[in-house]
Parts: structure tokens; C-alpha cells; sequence
């Protein structure tokens, strides 16, 4: 089909014959082309065709920590509050002008650190891994346990990494840890099960403010697409070009 | 390679033995390395880039226990239409719900979560002040306290209790005092009779108080009956679990000499 002649038919061929023969054969590798890469389209997630983000808007987040919660039972994370994959931060400016910044614990409410009178101004900030497109963790790794997947998702290959927590000082984000029960690096994988079959992250299905907004970075018709366009954005140490994925709205200067 | 070194006669000259047996022993180091290279990196290392492809579909397989919201609407069209038009439209289900993906594979065995413990609303509507502004939050310790929240509102499309306009738009103090007391639920009506002379001349036609003991005691009296204590409620919503969530007391010796407005305050009664 593909090979339009053969060694011994060629003197028998004139160039308008040849010219032919090799239009059809063309014509032939092109249909047949489309129709594998729509079975294939149909059939399997082709990484190459996304490319994922998120937006966060503090000034939604209510500090419900559902999103904690909710990450912990989707991903099996260890429990302890030194092991999250996505937190959330209370920024507290007070009068006196100091900022202080406390995490969330998850499994139940945190007051507030200090006498609501003394608080100039706070409000939440929800943290995860900011799935750099640059990302220093994935230049540390001595063994290329750490990698960035076509689809632009940063990931940890459990079976291969060495657990030598390069990775976890280099992330500017803090946002890796090690996993207690096998030594090995973790971090936030937007759900990597999830997005592939067309699911959202869990934080972003749980979360009940509206506060995370999750899709493709490519493309107008992604929600995420459409909240970059109509909002002031802001990412996490920018200095650092790490050129995170994880974009904030209308960012109080006080966050880090 | 080897069949270089015998090779080594004629024109050129002849390779010093000692090179001979350091290329020996390169050869062999090379060899070693491809070897143990083969068997010490994993296959698909070095596919897609400096890393282990497998490791994306191995990551991609893992289980998913959140279904989302879509997967809801399925089974339970009339509590998403009631969601879709309430000020929860954006709540995802599995929010208050919990991961729900078994329950989907398994409806008949597996059921998710349904949170009625009074604290589990507050962890998004109790007070904080880092919260932001214009967010509905209540006080946990004065809105109608030990109370389940489902008893007043519905989750699926949240309101607060109300009054008829008829009444709060002149006792706006009382409607708000009463929409987070115990007595949330209890209409007006129940205590009040007002005719329609106290809209116009409300001083000259005051509306009825209750001027009996025995009217409290309906509900309050040691041994009422337990289901008048939803009597008068609107349906489903407000009405109380059941009579052993209103407190009774002896009516013989519970302050004979007065009526019980008297010591407590109807609109706002305390608690035990």
C-alpha cells in the first residue's frame, strides 16, 4: 500500500504512471492516518494534547480545609499535618505589623493566632505544588526519580526514587515531603488519575467557595483559560523563574 | 575489535603489548558497563526524557474515590435540580458528602456520608474573622445552640428561617433574635393571634400573648406529647426529631406563681 513501486517493475513505469501510483499511495497513508488517530483519541489520553494549570482566588477561600481533607482520602496521605499535598495558610497582618502565617489543621478549626483586635488584616491562602514549568526539584533529582510529564504535570516515580530529599529542599514552595511509610519523596500530582480520565483534582471538586479553578492553560474555551484572562494574576516567588502553572488572583503583597 | 590486534604485522607498527591488554581491559570495561547497564536501568528510562516512562501510566491507574459531581446527577435528579437552584449550586455533593466513588460502583452496599452532627457546618460558616467579608457565618455559641443545623435549613438549597414580611417588617429586633434562638422553627401564629386592626392601629389592637401556664406546657410540661412539638411547623424542615429535644418540666413545681414569659424569654429562650 505504502510502497507505490518495486525494484523490478520500475522500467516498466513512465513518470505519469509513477506520479500516479505515488498520489494514491499518499492519498491512502493520509486517510488511513486519521482514522487511527481518532480511534486513538477515542481509545487513550494523549498527553501531548494538554497542558494543565490552576488558578486560585484567596480572597474566595474560606479556610474550610475540605481541600486538605479531601486530598488526603483521594491520594491515601498520611495523616500527620506535616504531610500535605495541598494546605492552607492564614495570613494575620497585625496592627503593629507583623505578619504571621499559620497553617491549617485540617481535622479540625484553628482560631486565629492572635486577639482579633490586634488584626489589621487576613485572610486564607490555599497552597499546593505550583507544577512549575521550570521547576528546581526536577533539576536536583540524582536519579530522575522526579520528571514533568508532557501534559506539563510535575510527578514523582515512587518506585525510583531514592529517598535522598534533594527534591524537598530544592522546592522554593515547600511543597514536598516525605512520605513516612516508604521513605520516598511526594508532592501534589493535580490528581494525575483524575485529569487524565477528565476529572477535576479533588480539592477543586470539593472545594465550596469557588476558590480553585482547574483546566488547560492551551486553548480559550478552558474555564481556567477564561479566569486567566479576566483576572489580575500573580505567581509564588517570581523572581525565582521557576514559572509556576499555579496562578493567583488579586495576591495580598504579604504572601510568599 | 579483537581480531585488530593479531592483525598488527606488515607496514604498520606493531602495537605495544601493554596497550594491547589496557584495550583488553576496555573492551571488558565497556562490555561490563553495557551489561549492567541493561540490567540496572529500568526499561522504558529515557523513552519520553530522563526518566522512567512506565512510572506515567503507573501513576495515572491509581484509584480514583472522589466521582464528581456529574456522576451525582445520574442517580439523584431531583436533589441536584433542588441543588442546581439553591445558594449551594457551586458545593460540589462529595464536599459534605465525602469521596463517593465506591457508592457509584456499589449504590446498594456502599453509602456515603450524611453529616447532621451540628459541628461539621461550621467548619465552613462558623465565625473567622480571616474569612471573607459578607460570607454568611454565625456564632456557634449563641446561634441557636445544640440544635442540628438541618433542623432550621435545608442543605441542598440553604435559607435562612424567615418570618412573614407582614410581621418582621415592623419587629425586625424579634425576627432576627428569634431566627437563631431554639424557637427558630415556631411561626408567629403559634403564640400570637394579630388582627387585621393591628396592621393600621397596631397600639389600639395589640395581638394576643399567651396568658396561660398550660399554653407553654403543651410542649414544655413534663409528659406532653412528643410529637406536639411539631405541631403547627411547616412540613419536613424545622420540625424536631423527636419531643426529647424539648425540655420539660414539672408544671406543680416549676414556678407556680408566674407565667413562664414572666422569667424566660420566649423569642430567644435559653438553653439547658
Amino acid at each position: 500500500m505504502d510502497e507505490p513501486v518495486t525494484r523490478d517493475e520500475r522500467d516498466d513505469l513512465d513518470r505519469r504512471e509513477f506520479l500516479q501510483k505515488c498520489g494514491v499511495a499518499a492519498a491512502l497513508a493520509w486517510v488511513v492516518n486519521i482514522a487511527r488517530t481518532e480511534a486513538e483519541q477515542r481509545a487513550d489520553y494523549r498527553a501531548a494534547d494538554h497542558l494543565y494549570g490552576m488558578a486560585i482566588d484567596p480572597g474566595k477561600c474560606i479556610g474550610c480545609g475540605r481541600c486538605m481533607e479531601a486530598c488526603k482520602a483521594e491520594n491515601d496521605v498520611p495523616a500527620s499535618s506535616g504531610t500535605c499535598r495541598t494546605w492552607v495558610e492564614r495570613y494575620v497582618l497585625t496592627t503593629d505589623g507583623q505578619t504571621i502565617v499559620q497553617s491549617l489543621d485540617e481535622s479540625r478549626a484553628t482560631p486565629p493566632p492572635v486577639d482579633e483586635k490586634k488584626i489589621l488584616r487576613t485572610f486564607f491562602v490555599p497552597k499546593l505544588c505550583n507544577q512549575c514549568a521550570n521547576p528546581p526539584c526536577v533539576q536536583v533529582c540524582p536519579v530522575g526519580a522526579t520528571f514533568i510529564t508532557p501534559d506539563g504535570v510535575v510527578l514523582v516515580d515512587k518506585d525510583y526514587c531514592i529517598g535522598c530529599r534533594y527534591c524537598i529542599q530544592a522546592c522554593p514552595y515547600g511543597a514536598r515531603y516525605l512520605d513516612p511509610r516508604t521513605y520516598t519523596a511526594d508532592k501534589c500530582t493535580f490528581c494525575y488519575h483524575r485529569i487524565t480520565k477528565g476529572l477535576v483534582p479533588a480539592c477543586v471538586e470539593v472545594c465550596p467557595a469557588g476558590a480553585r479553578i482547574f483546566g488547560e492553560l492551551r486553548g480559550r474555551n478552558s474555564p481556567l483559560a477564561r479566569y486567566l484572562r479576566f483576572s489580575k494574576l500573580q505567581v509564588l516567588k517570581p523572581h525565582l523563574n521557576t514559572e509556576p502553572k499555579v496562578y493567583y488572583a488579586n495576591l495580598d503583597g504579604e504572601v510568599r | 575489535m579483537n581480531d585488530r590486534l593479531p592483525s598488527s604485522g606488515a607496514g604498520r607498527p606493531r602495537i605495544p603489548q601493554q596497550v594491547t591488554r589496557l584495550l583488553v581491559l576496555f573492551a571488558f570495561f565497556v562490555v561490563a558497563l553495557v551489561v549492567a547497564r541493561h540490567y540496572l536501568v529500568p526499561p522504558t528510562f529515557g523513552d519520553i526524557g530522563h526518566y522512567r516512562a512506565a512510572a506515567i501510566p503507573q501513576i495515572a491507574a491509581q484509584p480514583v474515590k472522589y466521582a464528581g459531581r456529574e456522576a451525582c446527577a445520574d442517580c439523584h435528579p431531583d436533589v441536584i435540580e433542588t441543588h442546581a437552584r439553591g445558594r449551594h449550586h457551586f458545593v460540589g455533593c462529595e464536599t459534605c458528602h465525602g469521596p463517593a466513588a465506591a457508592h457509584v460502583a456499589n449504590p446498594a452496599e456502599v453509602k456515603p456520608r450524611v453529616p447532621r452532627e451540628r459541628d461539621f457546618c461550621p467548619r465552613c460558616h462558623g465565625y473567622d474573622p480571616s474569612r471573607p467579608t459578607g460570607f454568611p457565618q454565625i456564632e456557634t455559641a449563641s446561634h441557636n445552640p445544640g440544635q442540628a443545623c438541618v433542623t432550621c435549613h435545608t442543605p441542598h438549597a440553604p435559607a435562612p428561617p424567615t418570618l412573614p414580611a407582614s410581621c418582621a417588617a415592623c419587629h425586625g429586633e424579634i425576627a432576627k433574635t428569634k431566627a437563631a434562638s431554639r424557637h427558630a422553627t415556631v411561626p408567629c401564629t403559634r403564640c400570637h393571634e394579630a388582627s387585621d386592626q393591628h396592621k393600621d392601629m397596631p397600639r389600639a389592637n395589640p395581638p394576643t400573648k399567651p396568658t396561660t401556664r398550660e399554653f407553654c406546657g403543651q410542649c414544655h410540661a413534663k409528659g406532653a406529647d412528643e410529637k406536639s412539638g411539631g405541631r403547627g411547623l411547616e412540613s419536613g424542615v424545622g420540625r424536631p426529631e423527636s419531643g426529647a429535644d424539648i425540655p420539660q418540666i414539672d408544671m406543680s413545681t416549676h414556678g407556680q406563681r408566674f407565667l413562664c414569659w414572666q422569667c424566660h424569654y420566649p423569642h430567644s429562650p435559653e438553653v439547658r
